[in-house]
């Protein structure tokens, strides 16, 4: 018996939720959850695990686009089958590891990995860039300002021998948002690309009515400026609906996301912002917001070289000057963000100066800083 | 073959890093409508705009979630993604597959959508990208049937948790994540799948104080886990990364010669709270000043692991910046056991106790820190019902401006001016 249109209702199984996950684990995995010793990153890419039982649970992890296709998971899983034992795991940051029980059974792996062009690079560990995590951007999403598989495919070009390699002061986390909903939270990663819109929303008056509860369009605003109005639509009806009070808006888009009739996407108020030094871990330091430092770049696709760039000049210039163990926001935060300007030849601009709410926190109340070039 | 000149998108299928041009080109040989989405995707290049249409409610029977409307607004052009919705599937906690399961939702995509996806989606779940209404609830009844999988959560509900893969493969972890994850998955399997919040809530499961699933930055509720005896020392090892006999930070700095691993200046010089210190050979801790970040457990895993009286730390109200700007989820509940034979009532009693308030104060579309924002943590805290500590706050209110309560002042609050002025003229 399969789905019966007539009767959808029949046999029906619902809120199941996800398979256990203790059907999916590799034997090795199985045989000693709960009882890991400590790790070793052998090299870049290859991680040992070593078990309280003296088992060994060698991980090979690969760089994978977060964008895959059922082809392209299939190939993966016929290498897992033909190393794995038929068992492979997706991380967090959209890479894939592929585990096996033992350290001989690692070169055969990588041998097959490698012989399938650049499909599945090896890497992704310890003090490198790893896998950007990103959201849908151009490719399937309505609110974009930017598209976000392009933009990072561009950036891990040009990465590429830091997620093959471990040779940074720390950790380097990239993430892309393609706007300011940020359902890639990028808030608190070392290096954050976000898109953003500058123009404030149109008001279609030949939808705005059918499409839209013009108080959730008002409410909608975080700073007041979208008000009620009355319009004339192209049939010449005088219609309810808002206007936008332009000097006010802050270009969020949430009142597109309550109301479609408010479309704010454009071709050339659209772009990229920059903001660096966040982090989530405790480790030392306390978690950590990205900070604005490049306020915009325009969209240029295909490849975004001037985001490209903009991304690896301050990832070398932290190369160079942070001390071991510090993440790009505990560097930028010992030298001084003066300095961290300075440094990286960015210009400070207005822009970076906080003037929504909880800014107060951001501004200077001391006599400390540094004189850097910024004084005259 | 191509149905479309695609000349921009070509170009990103130069470079060292897989290409998903590529990508969707192998499926377009199996699936057409893959020509579509790179035919409109060069268009959007060539545009610098979006091509997608605002939302458009689509779901199947029962369900208020899982599944996300996806229009074309240039269908003429692009017929194979005039309707193109997501299906959202509920991903196994620390997200192991059998290939046995992932191919068969691989065959499943192959029948009832454009065989495209994403790896994950920012909030964990397994992303099925492209199909009609007409094929949701067919695919819906192939997926619970044949494939015990369901769909995750969208909209104003609780949102798919997810988890970091906690025991399984990693020695920090403090409590099992992926068991309470999924326990919880299942637990809320209603609020999962129908809207009935403010706005979106979501759980995540770090096992340690490193949170590699970002919960303190992305979960509304966010367990992370962390310890309350002492850190657990191996001298003899430690005396091996002294000597050189292991690599420090577990080999991550291997890629450049950083000098010989000196333990005075990468572990007990940055250890935040100066709680560490070198006796000879011998590493000591003073564990009453450990705020436990991780950093020295970091350096020499083969040295120290965190204590053996395990639990959690629950913290309340991340969200990103939309709209009153981004949040670090709050410190609520310094220690919780992780128990798993009480079926966890303590964490399920501190969630239900936030959605209770929340679901009668917060705002249309306000996350929940949002509206800690709003009534102030104290309000919040009297609400939880827990112990007010010290180590709520990194520091006291600097202003006097205190809400004293009438039952809190000696007398009460009602008084007789008359009687006033009578001791103090006008």
């Amino acid at each position: 018996m399969g789905y019966d249109p007539k009767n959808p209702m029949l046999d029906r199984i619902t809120d199941i939720g996800p398979p256990h996950y203790s059907e999916a684990l590799p034997p090795v995995i199985t045989k000693n959850f709960g009882k890991w010793l400590y790790h070793e990153i052998i090299q870049p890419g290859v991680l040992m695990h070593k078990a309280e039982s003296g088992d060994e649970c060698y991980t090979v992890r690969i760089g994978a686009a977060r964008l895959i296709s059922i082809e392209h998971i299939r190939e993966m899983c016929d290498i897992a089958d033909a190393h794995c034992e038929g068992y492979l795991r997706w991380t967090t940051r959209n890479n894939v590891e592929f585990m096996v029980d033992s350290k001989a059974k690692v070169e055969p792996l990588l041998k097959d990995l490698a012989s399938r062009g650049n499909k599945f690079p090896v890497g992704g560990t310890g003090a490198g860039v790893t896998n950007i995590v990103h959201t849908q951007g151009w490719v399937h999403c309505h609110t974009p300002a930017t598209d976000a598989s392009g933009v990072v495919k561009a950036v891990m070009d040009e990465l590429f021998d830091y997620f093959t390699s471990m040779s940074l002061p720390a950790q380097v986390r990239v993430a892309l948002a393609c706007c300011l909903n940020m359902c890639g939270a990028v808030h608190a990663s070392d290096i954050a690309i976000l898109g953003v819109h500058r123009k404030p929303p149109m008001i279609d008056t030949d939808a705005i009515s059918g499409l839209c509860e013009i108080p959730l369009a008002i409410s909608a605003c975080p700073l007041g400026a979208i008000k009620p109005a009355k319009a004339t639509n192209s049939k010449g009806e005088e219609i309810k609906s808002v206007t936008v009070n332009a000097e006010r808006c802050m270009f969020c888009g949430n009142c597109y996301t309550m109301c479609p009739a408010m479309p704010l996407a454009d071709p050339d108020g659209d772009g990229i912002a920059i903001l660096v030094g966040g982090k989530v871990s405790n480790s030392r330091s306390m978690p950590k917001f990205s900070k604005l430092v490049i306020p915009f770049i325009p969209n240029n696709p295909p490849r975004w070289p001037e985001v490209v760039a903009a991304v690896k000049n301050i990832l070398e210039v932290y190369a160079k000057d942070a001390k071991k163990y510090e993440r790009v926001g505990e560097w930028a935060e010992r030298i001084g963000w003066e300095m961290f300007f300075e440094k990286c030849k960015i210009p400070f601009t207005i822009k970076s100066i906080d003037d929504y709410r909880l800014a107060y926190d951001t501004w200077r109340t001391s006599t400390q800083f540094k004189f850097t070039s910024h004084i005259k | 073959m191509p149905k479309h000149d695609t000349p921009m998108l070509d170009e990103l299928e130069k470079g060292p890093w897989p290409s998903f041009v590529t990508d969707i080109k192998r499926q377009a040989a199996q699936s057409p409508q893959c020509w579509d989405i790179l035919g409109q995707l060069e268009l959007s290049f060539k545009d610098k705009i979006t091509h997608w249409k605002h939302g458009g409610i689509v779901g199947v029977f029962g369900y208020g979630g899982g599944i996300v409307g996806r229009y074309s607004d240039v269908p003429k052009q692009f017929p194979g993604v005039a309707h193109f919705h997501t299906v959202r599937l509920a991903q196994p906690s620390g997200m192991y597959y059998s290939t046995k399961k992932m191919r068969a939702i691989c065959d499943l995509w192959q029948k009832y959508g454009s065989g495209m996806t994403n790896m994950h989606g920012s909030t964990g779940d397994l992303v099925l990208l492209g199909t009609t209404t007409d094929q949701l609830e067919p695919m819906f009844y192939e997926m619970t049937h044949d494939l015990n999988q369901d769909l995750g959560g969208s909209g104003s509900n609780l949102r798919t948790p997810s988890c970091c893969l906690g025991m399984s493969r990693c020695e920090w972890s403090c409590y099992d994540t992926q068991a309470l994850c999924h326990f919880l998955t299942m637990h809320y399997q209603d609020e999962i799948h129908r809207p009935a919040f403010p706005y979106k809530f979501k759980f995540k499961f770090s096992g340690c104080p490193n949170d590699c699933v970002a919960a303190i930055a992305r979960s509304d509720f966010a367990v992370i886990g962390t310890w309350k005896d002492d850190i657990r020392i191996d001298q003899a090892a430690v005396k091996g990364y002294m000597k050189g006999d292991f690599k420090a930070n577990a080999g991550a700095h291997s890629g450049r010669d950083w000098g010989k691993f000196n333990i005075q200046t990468e572990v007990v010089d940055l250890c935040p709270t100066g709680c560490m210190w070198m006796e000879g050979e011998t590493l000591k801790i003073d564990n009453a000043n450990c705020t436990r970040c991780m950093h020295c457990i970091n350096v020499m895993p083969r040295a120290l692991r965190p204590g053996v009286e395990t639990g959690a730390t629950i913290c309340v109200g991340a969200k990103a910046p939309i709209l009153d700007g981004a949040q670090f989820a709050t410190m609520t509940i310094p220690f919780m056991k992780i128990d798993a034979e009480s079926e966890y009532s303590d964490v399920v009693d501190a969630i239900e106790k936030i959605w209770d308030w929340w679901m009668e104060v917060g705002k249309n579309r306000e996350r929940v820190g949002e509206t800690i924002q709003r009534v102030g943590l104290p309000t919040f805290l009297t609400v939880m019902g827990v112990d007010i500590l010290p180590q709520h706050i990194r520091e006291p209110r600097s202003n006097p401006y205190v809400f004293w309560k009438e039952e809190e002042v000696e007398g009460g609050w009602t008084r007789d001016v008359k009687e006033f002025r009578k001791r103090n003229a006008q």
